[in-house]
């Protein structure tokens, strides 16, 4: 047992190249994909049949601005602003308040409920897709955008929940109840002092309940036919397209998602933290 | 006017009895302090009263008006918090004028109180600053402020100064009983630091177990306690106890001296003596000296009395070393006694 100190320097040195090797690796694993997109995107179609790739894009915008004029483009992809903000808000409006009450009051059933809204993101769409579109055909939900978003809200709402409680219980109940003795009643106190002191947080995830929807392609396959949002149109119409097209529609769908995940990373972790526990 | 009354006030939380039917009355501009270790129920009895928590039974009067089914925005009470709550995203100015501006008062109002009650608590030059730019002391000064502004009838403090650094905290102290002083609002402070309570209170609650074990002035606490807890809860060291046994004719033995006692029959009493209130002496309880702490201005000695610790405050002058033997007489008229079994105050 006698670890000499240049032992111990060359254990923490590897380590430390241990570590920066799996950073890189990770790194890599996930920016290479995205780095072939972005240049097969900005290419002539005889650059993405050829192989070596060239290191720098050549910026040629050809099969973006074939994309952007493709029949039914435009449409699908105001289809997708559309259901995804209607997603974000309907997102809002039932999960922040059940995050609220998660974090705020106890409840018979609490930890259990907290459980069951995790569970909820275990369950398979594929297997509800069928008795949904039956569902929907019923009530005239099937093939509208209205009827989308609310399936999509489904998937979005748990991390909703998880995200506003988190955000609420960020904020120390003293707060409220300071805003209760100087003349507030509970909705006072909480439009004047916990929506101001959470409302970047209450935007990270609407945010992220709108990169949800836009991502969701299996719903908006099944339910709908005409009103295809942008994901559903380009499985159905990049199918049978030539290579640098399905590039370009993988280009389109992937930056939204990118920016917007970015922009909100911070409160995704503090959701990550909370899920784990 | 706003006296307070609590009448037959309980609360369970679950099983568990956290007050057990509490009745106390607050004078107008009294300054009441609620004191006890933690757990003991002070803090839920002040959050009954500011409404924060509702009470199992029992009543609460603030005036003339009973409140224990108001919220606490129509109760004409303001409170200061622990970790002082003040919104962060609001100004110093905003913080103070928040409940003013709620009672929808004009604006040329509010900026006059808030500027008077700025200046009272000498915070008048950070009205524009975050409570994320202020230090632990000046967030205190803004709550306290912003209780103030709101010119209530009673004000509620819960351990406003237990956030503090010392220096900061005597500091505070002093400028608190002067204010609320000046105030005239009726105020129940609730501390677990006896010294605390000591230099602010017009009267002591002293609470344990959810139970107020006495009300009284902190002197009379301090001197007269009512309850064997209440004696060794306060004073730092607290009380001395030992055994004593009857002789006969309210004479009693402690340690094999004799005291003039209580005229009771009981079986056996408490004796009990505050650590300064002992002088070595030709006679009076045999001690051996066991350990000497030096404290500048005084000499804390344990000792071993009859094999039970005894601690006494002595001069400083004196050269003591342990293992010595001497006798300490207690002066007169400071001897109490308690009964052994219900612990209560025997006379």
């Amino acid at each position: 047992m006698t670890a000499s100190p240049i032992n111990t320097a060359q254990v923490r040195k590897s380590g430390r190249f241990l570590f920066q090797a799996s950073v890189v690796l990770l790194c890599a694993w996930v920016l290479v994909p995205i780095y072939f997109l972005l240049i097969n995107t900005l290419s002539s179609p005889e650059t993405v049949a050829s192989f070596p790739k060239p290191f720098w894009p050549e910026f040629d915008l050809g099969s973006l601005s074939f994309f952007a004029n493709f029949a039914g483009m435009l449409k699908a992809l105001k289809n997708s602003i559309i259901v995804a903000s209607l997603t974000m808000v309907m997102a809002i409006a039932f999960g922040a308040p059940a995050g609220y009450a998660l974090s705020r009051f106890d409840f018979r059933g609490k930890e259990t409920f907290r459980v069951l809204i995790l569970l909820t993101r275990a369950f398979p769409l594929p297997l509800l897709a069928l008795p949904l579109a039956v569902l929907f055909i019923r009530t005239g939900l099937d093939d509208t955008l209205f009827g989308l978003a609310l399936v999509h809200t489904t998937l979005a709402i748990p991390f909703a929940v998880l995200i506003t409680f988190s955000l609420f219980s960020g904020i120390p109940i003293e707060l409220e109840e300071a805003a209760w003795t100087l003349g507030c009643t509970r909705f006072t106190a909480f439009t004047k002092v916990v929506l101001p002191l959470i409302a970047p947080g209450i935007a990270a995830s609407a945010i992220f309940a709108f990169v949800i929807s836009w991502n969701e392609v299996f719903a908006a396959a099944v339910l709908t036919i005409e009103n295809r949002t942008l994901t559903a149109f380009l499985l159905q119409s990049l199918g049978t397209s030539p290579l640098h097209l399905k590039f370009a529609g993988g280009f389109i769908l992937v930056v939204p998602a990118l920016v917007f995940i970015f922009a909100v990373r911070k409160y995704l972790f503090a959701m990550w933290g909370i899920a784990n526990r | 006017m706003a006296q307070i009354q609590i009448k037959n006030v309980a609360k369970t939380f679950g099983a568990y009895q956290a007050l057990h039917s509490i009745d106390l009355t607050i004078a107008d501009q009294e300054f009441m302090v609620l004191l006890g270790a933690s757990g003991c129920g002070k803090t839920t009895l002040l959050r009954i009263i500011a409404g924060l928590e509702s009470a199992t039974t029992g009543e609460v009067w603030i005036g003339e008006r009973r409140v224990d089914h108001l919220p606490p925005r129509d109760r004409g009470i303001a409170m200061v918090f622990q970790n002082y709550a003040v919104f962060p995203h609001l100004t110093v100015f905003e913080n103070i004028g928040f409940g003013l501006r709620m009672q929808k008062m004009p604006e040329a109002e509010v900026k006059r109180r808030v500027e008077r009650t700025a200046t009272l608590m000498h915070i008048e030059q950070l009205l524009k600053r975050y409570s994320g730019e202020l230090s632990g002391g000046q967030r205190q000064r803004v709550a306290v402020a912003r209780a103030l502004a709101m010119e209530p009838d009673v004000i509620l403090m819960d351990e406003p100064l237990s956030n503090l650094d010392a220096l900061l905290r005597l500091e505070m102290r002093a400028e608190l009983k002067g204010v609320l002083a000046e105030s005239k609002t009726t105020a129940i402070y609730v501390t677990h630091d006896q010294v605390e309570a000591m230099s602010l209170a017009d009267r002591i609650s002293v609470m344990h177990q959810g139970h107020i074990v006495q009300s009284a002035s902190p002197i009379e606490v301090y001197r007269n306690p009512a309850a064997r807890f209440v004696a060794s809860f306060i004073g730092n060291p607290p009380m001395n106890f030992l055994p004593a046994t009857p002789a006969g004719g309210g004479t009693w033995t402690v340690a094999g001296e004799h005291f003039q006692g209580p005229k009771t029959d009981a079986a056996g009493l408490d004796f009990a003596i505050r650590p300064e209130d002992v002088t070595p002496s030709e006679t009076g309880l045999p001690a051996t000296v066991r350990l000497v702490e030096p404290l500048g201005a005084h000499l804390l000695v344990t000792f071993a009395v009859d094999g039970h610790p005894f601690r006494a405050v002595l001069d400083s002058e004196r050269v003591i070393q342990p293992g010595e033997r001497m006798r300490l007489a207690p002066q007169k008229g400071r001897i109490r006694w308690f009964h052994p079994e219900t612990t209560q105050a025997v006379s």
